[in-house]
């Protein structure tokens, strides 16, 4: 493209131009930059140099492997069996020792509740919170009050059968529906009054109410309405609300019935996830 | 009347018209607001065709007085759209980045929600904008660089307005959940099909351009830009084969499946980076870099080795954003070799723009639109080199799904594709509209206002994505995994605000240049035409 009769040097660089002129627009005849070629080859050669050592050619069938035969595949199972054999001593322990042995033993313990910490991060805290703080609908696991009790036993029942999931040896029941079985409106608002006044301080007249309780509650959740652990009726006394603690949500709440799942995490867990599980969930504030 | 306005009359009375059908018939009230906008579209477009033949002259000469009559008016339409949809395209953008630091900004609105907003802005800035600004410098330097006027007299209106009205259908689909999700090809299939049209009319108006031109050799930025042409007609053809469920339906099923559609999608987003926000933005630097310097292309040999690598070799590179998932890992060692090769031939661009400033390096401390070019190079460079590094297997598995993809992107979008639009713009509007430029002293506010924010987003986004990606990874002694996934996305928060902070001051930025257009447009005040000075005094 260069015109060697007219050559047209730039004054500011000494370089000649291509001769050409676009717009007002010309380009000088300024060769490659050596360092950005020997860059270039440099690339390729690295290039070509991977495609030897790693999977690169495709063929008919499959591909070639690579001098290093490394996969993505094979380099995951490599390193999930390396965290495996690390863990495996601690591990062997936790399938060896009951919950009450874990639980007493601080090495054991402190092993578990990491491990257990990591597994509620992943299976857990989608529902429970990062910290177990629970929200609507999802029970608090830092509160020492428990739906299904809350000693080492309890807990690892309840995380591996769940609740109302279908797994016969789950918690069952539910909460019914009291206003389409046989409760009148009025007699819902009355007994509301009442369990309201559990835990509130209150000057209204309750005394409806309670008989209402009486004649219809108490088989579940007790005279005392502290409620009762081996059929998963809560307490009634406290400020912890599972769906909420005001007139309006135990109004919804007796008319409406109520029946939380937890899935049952014994068809998916091995035996020591949910050993660590129990022992972590128990450390959070309120095992009994 | 010419065949051409005649046919253009019956095409678009008979695609309203088919338009009104479907909308009559269709399975959804979205597809048939669609439906109504094309029809409107159709109706308006026979309107202005006939209000301009009866208005036109008998003819339009080629040349006036031995010069050529250039056709500045769809580059003035697409310029000013290209400011409209940035504006819009920032905001939004500034209003997802919020949206992720208060998730609950979006108050349960669906049409405000990140999943429908993210799309929006993505197209806003890449298609709506971006598309604009390439479309109207595209247009500009090929006449004056081919020394021809545009070929065709309603074709170039009908690519300009077209193109505009895909991006309407696109963005309100968004907004009413019409969505292939497929990430920078949502449009359904009626979208696709359109922009298909109007693509195909680009080529062939760019084509017949160069045919006609007065100068023997295709200056470079034509190259860049035909290429950008030709690859996003293949990649968009290539990404969206797919059967609609009816013609009364905006659904429809892409024919790729699997892994397949994954490494599809992949080709297609990547070489959208490297075609689209790369190549035709080259092809802007090209111009209005040596233009601005008033200095000549630092070297034509490295122009034609770079280019000819630079496409050859960006191809290649797409499935470097599928390390470590069902792609077969041959593939993902071609696209993180052929990504590793591409840094150069990328570089190619840089160094033909920043030394092209050898012997006038002076005028950045007085011409603030050349320093907005320059940077954006720069940042060219900088996104340009981080992209192979991420593109490395052992890097990619700690950057992969982190914040590190998002402050990678936003260098090159914010740094190079931006500020060398915005760039751009300041030179062309004020030559399209024969005026002078407002104010240079608002143009270096914008910069300044603007560098900060692009520095506030991605420094954040390093630091965020970092972070990301060691707490993803992070074991306790034990050997069990350190954080929960809500912890990480709790950590990020301080990162998300500063992020909305720097696009925010972004946006200020494009709204100061806003200004300074209107101020420009305003004033009576004509400026001398761009071609009074030639570029080089030969030193004979």
């Amino acid at each position: 493209m260069i015109d060697h009769k007219h050559q047209d040097i730039d004054a500011a660089t000494g370089t000649a131009t291509t001769g050409h002129e676009w717009d007002g627009i010309k380009e000088l005849n300024t060769p490659l930059p050596k360092w950005w070629l020997y860059v270039l080859y440099a690339t390729m050669i690295w290039s070509v140099g991977y495609w030897i050592l790693y999977p690169a050619i495709p063929l008919p069938s499959g591909a070639t492997r690579g001098i290093l035969g490394w996969s993505m595949r094979s380099a995951v199972t490599q390193d999930l069996a390396e965290l495996r054999a690390d863990r495996a001593p601690m591990v062997n322990e936790l399938n060896k020792s009951t919950l009450q042995q874990i639980a007493s033993d601080p090495k054991l313990a402190e092993f578990a509740r990491a491990y257990g910490h990591s597994a509620f991060g992943v299976n857990c805290a989608p529902c429970h919170g990062a910290n177990g703080q629970g929200s609507k609908g999802y029970p608090n696991l830092t509160a020492d009050r428990w739906l299904w009790g809350g000693t080492l036993d309890q807990i690892s029942a309840t995380i591996t059968h769940g609740a109302r999931y279908g797994d016969p040896d789950g918690h069952q029941g539910d909460m019914p529906a009291w206003g389409s079985q046989g409760l009148s409106k009025q007699q819902i608002d009355d007994v509301a009054n009442y369990v309201y006044s559990l835990s509130n301080k209150t000057t209204d007249d309750v005394s409806a109410g309670k008989k209402v309780f009486a004649d219809n509650c108490t088989p579940c959740h007790g005279a005392d309405a502290k409620g009762n652990p081996d059929m998963g009726a809560p307490n009634l006394t406290t400020k912890i609300w599972l769906y909420g603690g005001d007139k309006d949500d135990l109004i919804q709440t007796i008319t409406y019935g109520r029946g939380g799942h937890m899935p049952a995490w014994g068809a998916k867990l091995d035996p020591a996830t949910i050993k660590a599980l129990t022992v972590y969930v128990h450390s959070l504030g309120g095992g009994q | 009347m010419t065949i051409g306005e005649m046919l253009g009359i019956v095409l678009s009375l008979g695609g309203a018209l088919l338009a009104l059908y479907i909308a009559s018939k269709a399975y959804t009230a979205a597809y048939a607001f669609h439906m109504f906008v094309f029809a409107l579209a159709g109706f308006g477009g026979a309107f202005l065709i006939f209000k301009r033949y009866s208005t036109r002259p008998a003819f339009t000469p080629q040349e006036i007085d031995g010069r050529p009559n250039y056709n500045y008016g769809p580059i003035k339409f697409t310029s000013l759209a290209a400011v409209f949809w940035g504006i819009a395209g920032f905001l939004v953008g500034v209003i997802v980045a919020t949206e992720l630091a208060f998730p609950d900004l979006s108050m349960g609105i669906p049409w405000l929600n990140f999943g429908r907003l993210r799309p929006l802005h993505t197209s806003a800035v890449i298609f709506a904008f971006g598309g604009n600004v390439l479309l109207a410098t595209s247009l500009y330097v090929v006449q004056r660089t081919s020394r021809a006027r545009l070929a065709g007299e309603l074709a170039p209106w009908f690519l300009v307005l077209g193109y505009n009205l895909f991006i309407v259908i696109a963005g309100t689909g968004y907004l009413l959940g019409i969505t292939q999700s497929k990430e920078y090809a949502e449009p359904e299939w009626y979208a696709d099909l359109w922009l298909t049209i109007v693509w195909v009319t680009y080529l062939m108006i760019f084509l017949a351009t160069l045919w006609k031109r007065k100068e023997p050799h295709i200056y470079v930025a034509n190259w860049f830009t035909l290429a950008f042409i030709i690859t996003i007609a293949m990649l968009h053809l290539g990404n969206n084969p797919a059967i609609p469920v009816s013609l009364f339906s905006p659904k429809s099923y892409i024919v790729w499946s699997g892994v397949q559609d994954a490494m599809f999608q992949w080709w297609y987003g990547h070489n959208a980076v490297g075609f689209y926000l790369t190549a035709a933005f080259l092809a802007i630097m090209y111009y209005f870099v040596p233009k601005r310097a008033e200095r000549p292309v630092y070297s034509y040999r490295l122009s034609i080795i770079h280019f000819w690598a630079l496409i050859f070799m960006y191809i290649w590179a797409g499935p470097h954003h599928l390390h470590y998932t069902a792609l077969p890992d041959w593939a993902g060692t071609l696209g993180m070799t052929f990504s590793i090769m591409l840094w150069m031939p990328s570089w190619g661009g840089m160094i033909n723009g920043l030394m092209t400033l050898s012997g006038a390096w002076d005028k950045l401390r007085t011409d603030p639109v050349l320093r907005m070019l320059v940077v954006s190079v720069a940042f060219y460079g900088m996104s340009t080199f981080e992209g192979p590094l991420m593109s490395i297997k052992v890097v990619n598995s700690l950057s992969h799904y982190t914040d590190w993809t998002i402050g990678h992107v936003h260098s090159g979008a914010l740094g190079w594709v931006g500020f060398v639009s915005f760039g751009a713009l300041y030179c062309l509007i004020p030559w399209v509209f024969n005026r002078k430029l407002y104010s240079l002293k608002l143009v270096n506010w914008h910069f300044w206002v603007a560098t900060i924010g692009i520095v506030l987003y991605i420094t954040s986004m390093w630091v965020s994505g970092i972070l990301q990606g060691l707490m993803w990874r992070a074991y306790t002694a034990n050997g069990f995994l350190e954080y929960s996934f809500i912890e990480t996305v709790a950590a990020m928060h301080p990162f998300y605000v500063i992020r909305a902070m720097g696009g925010g001051l972004f946006l200020i930025g494009s709204l100061i240049m806003a200004f300074n257009f209107y101020k420009t447009l305003a004033s009576p005040e004509e400026a001398g035409a761009p071609e009074a000075k030639p570029a080089l005094a030969a030193a004979e």
